[in-house]
């Protein structure tokens, strides 16, 4: 799995996300600069990372979902390819117009920093083929902007295509039906506020997240 | 030539900000406050000097970065 992981000023997660992508491929992955127009050729999954992409100025990610590397990301996804946003990089794909929705102000105005429990809502995707349906998993969240709003005509769609990947138990933020994360209508955009790369070392409290990134690297062996 | 953008949340979209603020007026002892909602003002100095065209400049302006309007209204006046 030939893997590149965005990197904007302010991002903060994308080394965390590059080396669970590395762990989990035992490929190198491709750091590449906002500024870049193309991306390295060949590419099987691009990486949003979490951070404080310019300063959340304006929305949170609006601006580096401006950004000229961008284009080039949802020409990729466009044309078919895996795209993984996390935290920040959540926000950035629903600014970029990949995912549908918004992320708000968390509904009791604070950053909210914890382990929290998500349940795995569908196996059905590259990103989440090995987890089980219904199974509960506890990865760490860390935002202020995360609370997911969806109209009723939106969340009636997200269910019926069954592109709800993820939920909390306990909604931190207010996000509208629990949502922690939702797939594009390919299931090849997936983007969520919790961080599995940062459960990717037992020194970091667990090695829980790496599944997503072995699911992936399974379902995208490269040729 | 200036503009001025108002961004505000659509109607129906819950503003917990807004809500804050209100509680906060109130703890003041500002009664009578039924709702606030809060915005953004956003001024832009322009080169352009035809009204009509810099205002549907700063529309497209709006609709493709100032604005998420999936959430958010906007308003532009020419000044």
């Amino acid at each position: 799995m030939r893997s590149a992981v965005i990197v904007f000023p302010g991002s903060n997660c994308d080394r965390d996300m590059a080396v669970a992508l590395e762990r989990a491929s035992g490929t190198k992955s491709q750091m590449v600069w906002h500024k870049d127009a193309s991306l390295p050729d060949n590419l099987d999954v691009i990486a949003i990372p979490g951070g404080f992409s310019f300063g959340d100025y304006l929305r949170c990610g609006a601006i580096a979902a401006r950004s000229p590397i961008m284009r080039s990301v949802v020409d990729f996804a466009n044309k078919g390819g895996h795209v993984l946003g996390v935290c920040n990089g959540f926000q950035v794909l629903i600014e970029s117009g990949l995912l549908p929705g918004a992320l708000m102000r968390n509904s009791g105005l604070k950053f909210v920093c914890k382990d929290t429990d998500i349940k795995v809502e569908t196996s059905n995707s590259a990103f989440t083929n090995m987890y089980s349906k219904g199974e509960v998993v506890t990865y760490p969240i860390a935002h202020h902007d995360g609370n997911y709003v969806a109209d009723d005509a939106l969340l009636a769609r997200l269910r019926g295509d069954d592109r709800i990947a993820f939920t909390y138990t306990d909604n931190p933020n207010g996000s509208t039906a629990d949502i922690a994360g939702i797939l594009s209508e390919n299931r090849r955009v997936l983007g969520m506020m919790p961080h599995p790369e940062r459960l990717n070392d037992p020194e970091l409290g667990g090695t829980d997240g790496n599944r997503m990134f072995t699911s992936l690297a399974e379902a995208l062996v490269s040729a | 030539m200036k503009a001025r953008v108002y961004v505000t949340l659509k109607n129906g979209v819950l503003d917990p900000q807004g809500a804050a603020v209100q509680h906060a007026l109130g703890s003041l002892g500002f009664d009578g406050v039924d709702a606030v909602r809060q915005g953004k003002v956003i001024e832009l100095d322009l080169t352009e000097t035809d009204a009509a065209k810099a205002e549907a400049s700063v529309i497209q302006m709006c609709e493709k970065l100032l604005a998420n309007t999936v959430i958010e209204d906007f308003k532009v006046e020419i000044l």
